[in-house]
């Protein structure tokens, strides 16, 4: 690390310099001698550049462009049947977000789909990892076993998950019945389809952040739990009171991830809806907006609007991001 | 310091070469070479003959049945000169929009595409200068297909009125039911009988309903879904969501109405499963037997087969419609773009001419869109072992043969399919008023047309 600092310093580079020029007195050698440490000055300069050169072309290619691009077309009313002629129709697409429902019903799902299935689910992975982080026997096995679910593919839970919410020979509602409740039908009430969409995600990314947790736990000093113990704080005040507050870093890091999915939701909601469509439901009841943004682009096939929701939603993100960072900023400075 | 420096150079250098080469390689490969690229499925073994090759490619939806009926293998027989490649895409869904930005790019297009009735409107109506005119293509009869479905291939006259979709299958329906269902209700269960209890009006079906579900008790439904009622009866109407001029019309044609209210009778009077169509929950439907009859075209007899399973064997059977109506098929198309548009025409000519549709059924169930093929002994003879036998060539002929010219529009997918799982779905399954539910699927669609 300091080599590499020394090297990229213009400093560093200096010395050679007269060396260069002095070798310039006598004939072909001397010149030689000039082009190679003109090239050395060139490597030390350049190379570091091609080394990193893959990583912008791509994002070049597959990052930025497309945002651009993406916020370009917003500009446009442009339909996927002729992508080529776009009508220039300035805010249009944005301004007409305010008076579409659609829109604020898809905004609404994600934001209660997005708590749904955050806030459990980071609270169950803080839990799990406390668990875990016990001496115990075969901890491994069951640290891999956490981390499966993630494993899984969207498809393949969410339709296993269709199964089990199914309102006629579903897994759970024979469970409901069984226990005496009535059976929900899970894809047309409100609630009762957006708890369901939330399940798979909790049931996918507990494990994840559970890891991530332990992780964090482990770099916690083992004297603090020890003075604890002696001063008498049981299991939970430990808990409370160590683990908590050193994973304060990790905790925000976990939310801020689980935030950028949850506003991208898409596969579960869309696999829920068994017939594949891309409403998110008969009344739109479990929409969310990247749902929204798929039906807008690849189902009426407006391209236009659909980038202008695509932009709707990352300026979202950065409205959340700069709240975050408000909040934290208060936080920390208190 | 002078030669660990020298060496150095030649290290970067070597790593710039291999990282740029890298790069480019990475680039080179997300770029699809259609000659080179080895498509799945395809059979891999072309005859290697002195000849030059020529490899056609076929894009096409789902089991779309072409290969598997072994038409491909019979027309590379035929012509040694020919490879046949295919790709496939699950869901039309998933097709469709990669289809359109292909065209609209003219690159990765294979030869050969397959559309949806659904989207064919749009196609014939936006993309037709990019598309080859196949009703000038060797080999193609214009006589020996259905008049309406070679008009719905046909561009319209103010795009040159090129003809650049040959028709493959269509859904000419009639109505599955279980007779064992039936019989307990005390309906009768022959096919012929059957068929007549509601013959020549689609309310028929609805007091047939009724009368079911007096007999049968509280708990047993009639049909599987409202929406599978709708679109029988919308696909029985000469006019639906566009008038001949184009225009959308489906908010005030009193056919679409008129089958949207009586489909949602099914559901308000509890005919209806309250099932939706194409999921898991009405699969299982099939194999449970939840429900007495279903509105099922030509290329659903082997899907009930496939979910009603061994249990279900000789309690189906299929009558006669109410009103003859058609429900999906498809159309093959010749980008320009393609390399070899001529030989791809003539496959697809010969791909869709009466003979090889007859194939098609016999081997697949797709009912011919070709009306010279049913005089064929494949398909007037055709009888369904699954079905108890019933004589499902003279059936669905005689229901393709009636079903009304109906003016196809871009956007009728769209609309279609808002009406069922918007509107129909929500008096269906959540038990709004008919009214609440057409308001319902009307905003949606609105919204959707909405560029």
């Amino acid at each position: 690390m300091t080599d590499e600092t020394v090297v990229l310093s213009p400093s560093a580079v200096g010395p050679e310099r007269p060396a260069a020029e002095g070798g310039g007195r006598s004939g072909r050698g001397g010149r030689a001698q000039v082009w190679r440490s003109r090239r050395y000055r060139w490597d030390l300069r350049f190379s570091p550049y091609a080394f990193v050169a893959p990583f912008f072309l791509f994002f070049a290619a597959f990052g930025l462009f497309p945002l651009l691009y993406t916020g370009w077309a917003a500009l446009h009313q442009v339909e996927l049947t002729d992508p080529d002629s776009m009508t220039w129709v300035g805010l249009r697409n944005f301004t007409r977000l305010w008076d579409d429902e659609f829109f604020w019903n898809a905004l609404r799902n994600t934001v209660t789909i997005g708590l749904l299935s955050t806030v459990p689910q980071l609270a169950i992975a803080l839990g799990l990892a406390h668990l875990l982080n016990y001496r115990l026997r075969g901890s491994a096995f069951f640290r891999v076993a956490v981390l499966t679910p993630y494993a899984t593919s969207v498809a393949a839970a969410t339709l296993v998950f269709v199964l089990l919410f199914g309102r006629d020979y579903g897994m759970v509602n024979w469970a409901l019945s069984a226990v005496g409740f009535e059976a929900v039908d899970w894809q047309n009430g409100t609630f009762a389809s957006q708890f369901a969409v939330s399940t798979i995600v909790i049931w996918r990314w507990t494990g994840y952040n559970a890891l991530i947790y332990l992780a964090a736990m482990q770099a916690v000093p083992g004297e603090l739990y020890e003075s604890a113990a002696l001063d008498g704080a049981s299991r939970f005040q430990q808990f409370l009171h160590v683990t908590v507050p050193s994973l304060r870093p990790t905790i925000f890091f976990t939310c801020v991830v689980s935030t950028i999915g949850a506003t991208q939701l898409f596969g579960e909601p869309l696999l829920f809806n068994g017939g594949a469509a891309a409403t998110g439901g008969s009344d739109h009841q479990f929409q969310t907006l990247g749902l929204y943004l798929y039906e807008q682009g690849w189902v009426n096939l407006h391209l236009g609007r659909a980038s202008a929701i695509a932009w709707a939603m990352f300026l979202i993100l950065l409205l959340i991001a700069g709240a975050a960072r408000l909040l934290r900023g208060r936080k920390d400075s208190r | 310091m002078r030669a660990r420096a020298r060496v150095r150079v030649r290290r970067t250098l070597l790593t710039t070469v291999a990282a740029v080469g890298t790069t480019a390689l990475l680039l080179a490969g997300c770029a699809q070479d259609p000659d080179e690229s080895p498509d799945q499925g395809a059979p891999a073994t072309g005859k290697s003959g002195g000849a030059a090759q020529t490899t056609l490619t076929v894009g096409v939806f789902g089991a779309f049945g072409l290969q598997e009926a072994g038409l491909y293998d019979e027309y590379m027989a035929q012509n040694p000169g020919i490879r046949i490649e295919q790709t496939s895409i699950e869901r039309n869904e998933n097709y469709y929009p990669q289809l359109l930005t292909h065209l609209g790019t003219g690159s990765g297009l294979a030869d050969i595409q397959a559309v949806e009735v659904n989207n064919i409107a749009e196609i014939t109506a936006t993309q037709a200068d990019k598309l080859v005119d196949l009703g000038k293509a060797p080999g193609v009869d214009k006589a020996a297909y259905l008049p309406w479905k070679w008009a719905q291939g046909t561009a319209p006259a103010a795009k040159g009125g090129a003809t650049v979709g040959l028709g493959t299958d269509i859904g000419p329906q009639g109505i599955c039911y279980r007779k064992d269902l039936f019989e307990a209700a005390g309906l009768p269960s022959d096919r012929a009988a059957v068929g007549a209890l509601w013959a020549g009006d689609w309310n028929k079906y609805l007091e047939a309903g009724r009368t079911y579900k007096a007999k049968a008790g509280e708990g047993k439904a009639f049909v599987d879904s409202a929406s599978g009622v709708m679109a029988a009866v919308t696909g029985s109407s000469a006019q639906r969501f566009y008038d001949d001029q184009g225009k959308v019309v489906y908010k005030t044609n009193p056919a679409v109405r008129g089958a949207f209210d009586l489909a949602a009778s099914f559901a308000t009077d509890g005919l209806s499963a309250k099932l939706q169509q194409f999921t898991p929950t009405w699969d299982q439907g099939f194999s449970n037997g939840s429900f007495a009859t279903v509105s099922c075209p030509a290329w659903m007899l082997g899907y009930i087969q496939d979910k009603a399973g061994s249990a279900g064997k000789d309690k189906w059977d299929v009558a006669q419609a109410p009103k003859p109506s058609n429900w999906g098929g498809s159309f093959l198309v010749v980008p320009k773009a393609g390399k070899h548009a001529e030989e791809a025409a003539r496959l697809a000519a010969w791909l869709t001419a009466p003979a090889q549709q007859a194939k098609l059924f016999e081997k697949r169930g797709s009912f011919p869109s070709a009306s010279a093929a049913y005089k064929l002994p494949a398909v007037s003879g055709a009888q369904h072992a699954y079905f108890g036998g019933a004589p499902i060539g003279e059936i669905f002929s005689k229901a393709a043969e009636g079903v009304p010219v109906a003016a196809v529009g871009p956007k009728d997918l769209v609309i279609a399919q808002n009406l069922a799982d918007i509107g129909m779905l929500q008096v269906d399954q959540k038990g709004r008023s008919p009214q609440e539910g057409w308001e319902a699927a009307v905003k949606a669609i609105d919204n959707a047309l909405d560029q």
